[in-house]
């Protein structure tokens, strides 16, 4: 087997893969490093298995509401153990699809621990294979997308155990169905968690140390989602800060404080939701002198480190810490390390939430307008005057846009609602490709769809709205 | 077919109002023809048409405000180049159409006309034409970076000021085209681009135009200043209780005008039907300001003290770097002086500002040996040079104002004969 590679990947998941295969079609001789799953915690233990988890409990919440469309169903149950399993057959699946695409597209797979050594052209990566023994090889260049895991707070006992105390993985194959959870963290794991674990049936407290819910979304969205949380039942404890997180034989017991007053929650399992750590310990970074900030890589606009032929991307790299960012990354990685002259890696990265109801949004917030100081016009829809959201009986949510005042720009649209993941796209390719408010006010949305609230809600910055 | 575009009446007119119309369409106009009347917030000027061919089309009509500098106002048949974009797309209104487009359409080319001029599109992206057109950046001239070469926001971000110019063909005389700087090998990116504002283009124009058209030469004295000093010292304690104080440049300009008194074919300009002999020495004096340079003027210097030609080339210099001057203040001098003493350049020769026929560059006023008889000596001394049109000034005729300014400039006190 050869040992030398035009380019080596560290780490499969999306932004690795996909920047291997970018790298074999513009003609590298690409080999993959990686250590567990192909495709990484995105195909395995991230994305796509919630998103099987998160279809389940939408199913089965939405058999709640059968009567609102004329249904009828007699005993409407579950299978616990059939939704995990449907959740990691699809991880299954979509892990085999990798393992395809790498042959396909003749990308040497070598599975093992990487380690980075001084090299010349760039560094060495020495390999502790699965199998035993150790690989050396050698490259022109080396990605490293290696991602990021479940940060863990052991001073205040928040460390996934897999019995009490779940991160994401553990609370993604659960040995047991709990009657109560508290999440700790209410960015989009935490909420898309608890808000499967309430539609199951489970009593689910979110606690959150800022003021307010999905703190990265605009505050109106923020508020919008918590009362239609809370009207599922679902309960939060914002401006809380967690002291200590103990278990027993019962359960676990979380420890928060907000105002000075102390009190404690109690719960069967914890969902630990506090945010990532970048995988960049034990690779060897630290001998070869590679630039970090706060324990990310950092990367210039080509995605290329402080060093000769070693480049970043992903999560490893800094926020935000998304699948489609890592992907996007590592194809303009690949491409610059190809020869391409491209511009900087730039474009507008859409953040989904998949709870009920679903949050997306694209550029930025109300609020960091304002910081800005920038001149805004701002324009909001409600999907309840929409008629596909009435037909459909989901008329929850709304669409919110925002744009310059000076330049006639989109630079940030944010919306809760059914499927608003799917159609945030929409307005990702209006940013991408430069639109003024002129040319979304010319584009025909097909009727009748959801997709017209987006319409409104830029023809509503105008004063220009139609159907309010 | 030509367009006639809107002109700048100073160097600085970004804007104007299309008073009067002087032609109608069928009429057939040679150049020098009046052909219309521009507004600027100061004066009132006429236009002459450079071109000659039938009018087929006015449009701007006239009363119109805010006409930008460098926007087709009328196109003339003739055998030039292919059309520049119809009037609706040259200026194509904003989204909402307002029902007045009259004033509308003469703010003229809010979004850039798409066609070039040989019919081919200009790949930008929506929000890169509006910075554009708000920044007046010409998108002909910007090369995009975006997928297929298409301009995005990042090309046209930053670049300002410039004159929105929606014609096809470059005006008249402007600096010839170079290669661009990637093609002479510097990088994109290895430097920050300062837009050309109107000062900018008027300062290349019309200097590219002299140097090139002008046929100069250069005419180089040395004076001994000493006694000026001494007597500027004299004035200035005179003047003093008047809170004036005469600087070497105001004694330079009145000394100027006294020997173009003298030597009246210096103070000439040529034209082609004669050369023009200026009744009254109108000096300019060139006053550096934030991004370029302008030429204030003391009129009739000649008959003006010393006292009145500090008074007002203190007030003409302030008010230049305010940018506050008036049309008429700083354009139809007849003769120039430019000063760069005060940096210690010992000589220089400026370029000719035409119509003018001499422009005269002041050197550093400094102690230098100077040979008295057969001894040396230590004098005060200022180098001048002449810059002479040489189809108005010929070399004789140069040398002789130099000989009158000498004398006077070294001995003040002879500008009294």
């Amino acid at each position: 087997m050869a040992d030398t590679f035009d380019l080596i990947v560290i780490g499969s998941g999306p932004g690795g893969y996909v920047a291997a295969i970018r790298a074999s079609q513009l003609g590298l001789k690409v080999g993959i490093v990686e250590r567990e799953n192909l495709g990484g915690i995105c195909l395995n233990w991230g994305c796509i298995p919630t998103k099987a988890l998160l279809k389940s409990g939408e199913k089965y919440e939405s058999l709640s509401h059968l009567k609102d469309y004329g249904l009828s169903a007699d005993k409407v149950g579950f299978d616990f153990e059939a939704i995990i399993q449907r959740s990691r057959k699809v991880a299954k699946q979509l892990n085999s699809g990798v393992g395809f695409l790498m042959k396909k597209h003749k990308i040497e797979v070598i599975e093992g621990t990487a380690k980075l050594e001084k090299g010349t052209a760039a560094p060495k990566v020495v390999v502790a294979l699965n199998a035993g023994g150790n690989r050396t090889l050698e490259a022109k260049s080396v990605m490293l997308a290696v991602g990021a895991r479940a940060r863990a707070i052991s001073q205040i006992g928040l460390e996934a155990d897999g019995d009490r105390i779940w991160a994401y993985r553990e609370a993604m194959a659960p040995k047991f169905m709990p009657k109560s959870v508290v999440v700790i963290g209410s960015g989009a794991i935490g909420i898309e968690f608890g808000s499967f674990y309430r539609a199951l049936g489970a009593e689910v407290t979110v606690v959150e140390a800022v003021d307010r819910i999905m703190p990265v979304e605009d505050i109106e969205v923020s508020k919008a989602a918590q009362k239609a949380f809370e009207k599922r039942g679902m309960k939060f404890r914002t401006g809380c800060k967690v002291t200590k997180v103990s278990k027993d034989k019962a359960g676990v017991k979380v420890a928060i404080e907000a105002g000075g007053k102390a009190e404690t929650l109690e719960a069967e399992v914890c969902i630990s939701a506090v945010g990532i750590t970048a995988n960049t310990d034990g690779i060897g970074l630290e001998a070869l002198g590679v630039n970090m900030d706060r324990g990310h890589i950092t990367i210039d606009g080509h995605c290329q480190t402080n060093v000769k032929g070693l480049y970043a991307i992903g999560d490893c790299a800094g926020a935000p810490w998304l699948a489609h960012k890592a992907s996007h990354e590592g194809i303009h990685a690949a491409e610059h390390i190809a020869g391409y002259k491209t511009p900087n890696v730039h474009s507008p990265i859409a953040g989904c939430t998949y709870a009920q109801p679903q949050v997306a949004s694209v550029g930025i917030t109300e609020q960091q307008a304002k910081e800005e100081k920038r001149e805004v016009k701002i324009g909001r829809f409600p999907f309840k005057v929409n008629g596909k959201a009435i037909a459909s009986g989901e008329t929850e949510g709304f669409v919110k846009t925002i744009f310059d005042v000076k330049t006639g720009a989109l630079i940030g649209a944010h919306m809760i609602g059914a499927e608003v993941t799917e159609m945030i796209q929409g307005y990702v390719t209006a940013i991408t490709l430069e639109a003024t408010e002129e040319d979304i006010h010319g584009i025909v949305y097909p009727h009748p769809t959801m997709s017209e609230a987006m319409h409104e809600a830029a023809l509503d910055a105008y004063s220009r709205v139609l159907h309010i | 077919m030509t367009d006639i575009l809107m002109p700048a009446l100073s160097p600085t007119m970004e804007e104007g109002v299309l008073a009067k119309w002087h032609i109608k369409v069928g009429d057939t106009v040679s150049a020098g023809d009046v052909i219309a009347e521009i507004e600027t917030d100061k004066a009132t000027m006429e236009v002459e048409a450079v071109d000659e061919g039938e009018v087929l089309e006015i449009l701007v009509e006239a009363g119109t405000e805010g006409v930008k500098v460098n926007t087709p106002i009328a196109r003339l048949a003739g055998d030039d180049v292919a059309p520049a974009p119809k009037k609706a797309e040259a200026a194509k209104p904003e989204a909402e159409a307002k029902p007045e487009p009259k004033a509308e359409k003469a703010e003229a080319p809010k979004a850039p006309p798409a066609p070039a001029k040989d019919g081919e599109r200009i790949f930008a992206s929506p929000l890169a034409r509006r910075i554009a057109a708000q920044n007046g950046v010409d998108l002909k001239s910007v090369k995009g970076t975006g997928p297929h070469g298409r301009i995005v926001k990042r090309d046209v971000e930053g670049m300002k000021g410039g004159t929105a110019s929606a014609s096809a063909a470059p005006a008249k005389g402007e600096p010839r085209q170079v290669l661009s700087l990637e093609q002479q090998g510097i990088a994109p990116g290895s430097y920050d681009l300062v837009p050309l504002d109107g000062m900018r283009k008027a300062i290349a124009r019309r200097l590219t135009d002299s140097f090139r058209d002008v046929p100069h030469f250069p005419l180089t004295i040395d004076c001994e200043i000493d006694g000026l000093l001494a007597a500027r010292a004299q004035v200035n304690a005179l003047l003093e209780p008047q809170g004036v104080k005469v600087s070497v440049n105001d004694f330079i300009m009145k000394a100027v005008a006294m020997a173009l008194k003298a030597v009246p074919e210096a103070n000439a300009s040529y034209t082609p039907e004669g050369i023009a002999m200026h009744h009254h020495a109108d000096v300019a004096m060139a006053v550096a300001i934030d991004g370029g340079l302008i030429t204030p003027i003391i009129r009739k210097a000649e008959t003006k003290s010393l006292a009145e030609i500090a008074t007002e080339s203190k007030d003409l210099a302030r008010r230049a770097r305010d940018r506050k001057l008036k049309p008429e203040e700083f354009q139809g001098g007849t003769f120039s002086v430019s000063n760069l003493g005060m940096f210690g350049i010992k000589s220089f020769a400026s370029i000719i500002n035409e119509p003018q026929g001499a422009i005269m560059s002041v050197g550093a006023g400094e102690k230098r040996p100077v040979v008295r008889g057969d001894s040396l000596a230590v004098a005060t001394v200022m180098t001048v040079t002449l810059t002479c049109d040489h189809r108005v000034v010929d070399g004789a005729v140069g040398a002789r104002f130099l000989q009158a300014f000498k004398p006077m400039i070294e001995n003040p006190v002879t500008m009294l004969a």
